[in-house]
């Protein structure tokens, strides 16, 4: 009896140490690199933001931004908006890399650019145009 | 007897182990990816931008994983 009652509190305590190792552990976000490339894409989001307002440039569900309605862009603007989108896109993937490898997990990179492309979507501001399963939806 | 419930207990805790290396974090992605957009957004207001965000310490340890 005595043998049966240890022997499953042994499992018990198995099982129970199996699901505490397995407890997801946060991810380092808190690295150089990601505080630059925080920092320069919270400084052209000044710059973002009208184009977002405007539904000139919308959210892409590959976690990056695209220009949805070129008219929509100011004649001043005009000249550097391609550069502009360029610029945040590769911020935005360099970030997700980074992340991956910060985490010393580089194949994680296809999975943080999922989780961001819904997460920005998620956040973004009603009358922001985003990409949904079949094609721009107006949020 | 015994042996083999040590046995199955150690079993269990190897696979445990195998186990993290080869998942994707989907929560800790989430929560990474939100306090990255609300700081690249600036979604919480009121927060002082020169106060460097203090990390929230987990309440209960978890182990490193390697």
């Amino acid at each position: 009896m005595k043998k049966i009652v240890i022997s499953f509190m042994l499992i018990f305590f198995g099982l129970f140490a199996a699901t505490w190792a397995n407890a997801e552990a946060d991810l380092d976000v808190n690295t150089p690199a990601i505080n630059a490339l925080k920092s320069a894409m919270q400084a052209r989001h000044s710059q973002l933001a009208p184009h977002y307002n405007s539904g000139a440039i919308g959210l892409t569900k590959d976690g990056l931004i695209a220009i949805h309605d070129a008219t929509a862009v100011p004649l001043k603007d005009r000249g550097g908006i391609n550069s502009l989108v360029a610029a945040e896109n590769a911020d935005r993937s360099a970030l997700y890399k980074e992340i991956a490898s910060a985490n010393k997990h580089p194949e994680w990179e296809g999975g943080i650019r999922d989780t961001f492309a819904g997460r920005w979507i998620n956040k973004a501001q009603a009358g922001w145009w985003v990409q949904g399963a079949g094609g721009w939806v107006k949020k | 007897m015994i042996k083999n419930i040590g046995l199955i207990f150690f079993a269990s805790l190897l696979a445990a182990c195998v186990t993290i290396n080869i998942y994707f974090p989907a929560a800790a992605a989430d929560k990474a990816a939100d306090k990255i957009i609300d700081d690249v957004w600036q979604l919480k207001n009121g927060q002082n931008k020169d106060a460097a965000p203090a990390a929230t310490p987990d309440a209960t340890p978890v182990p490193e994983t390697k």
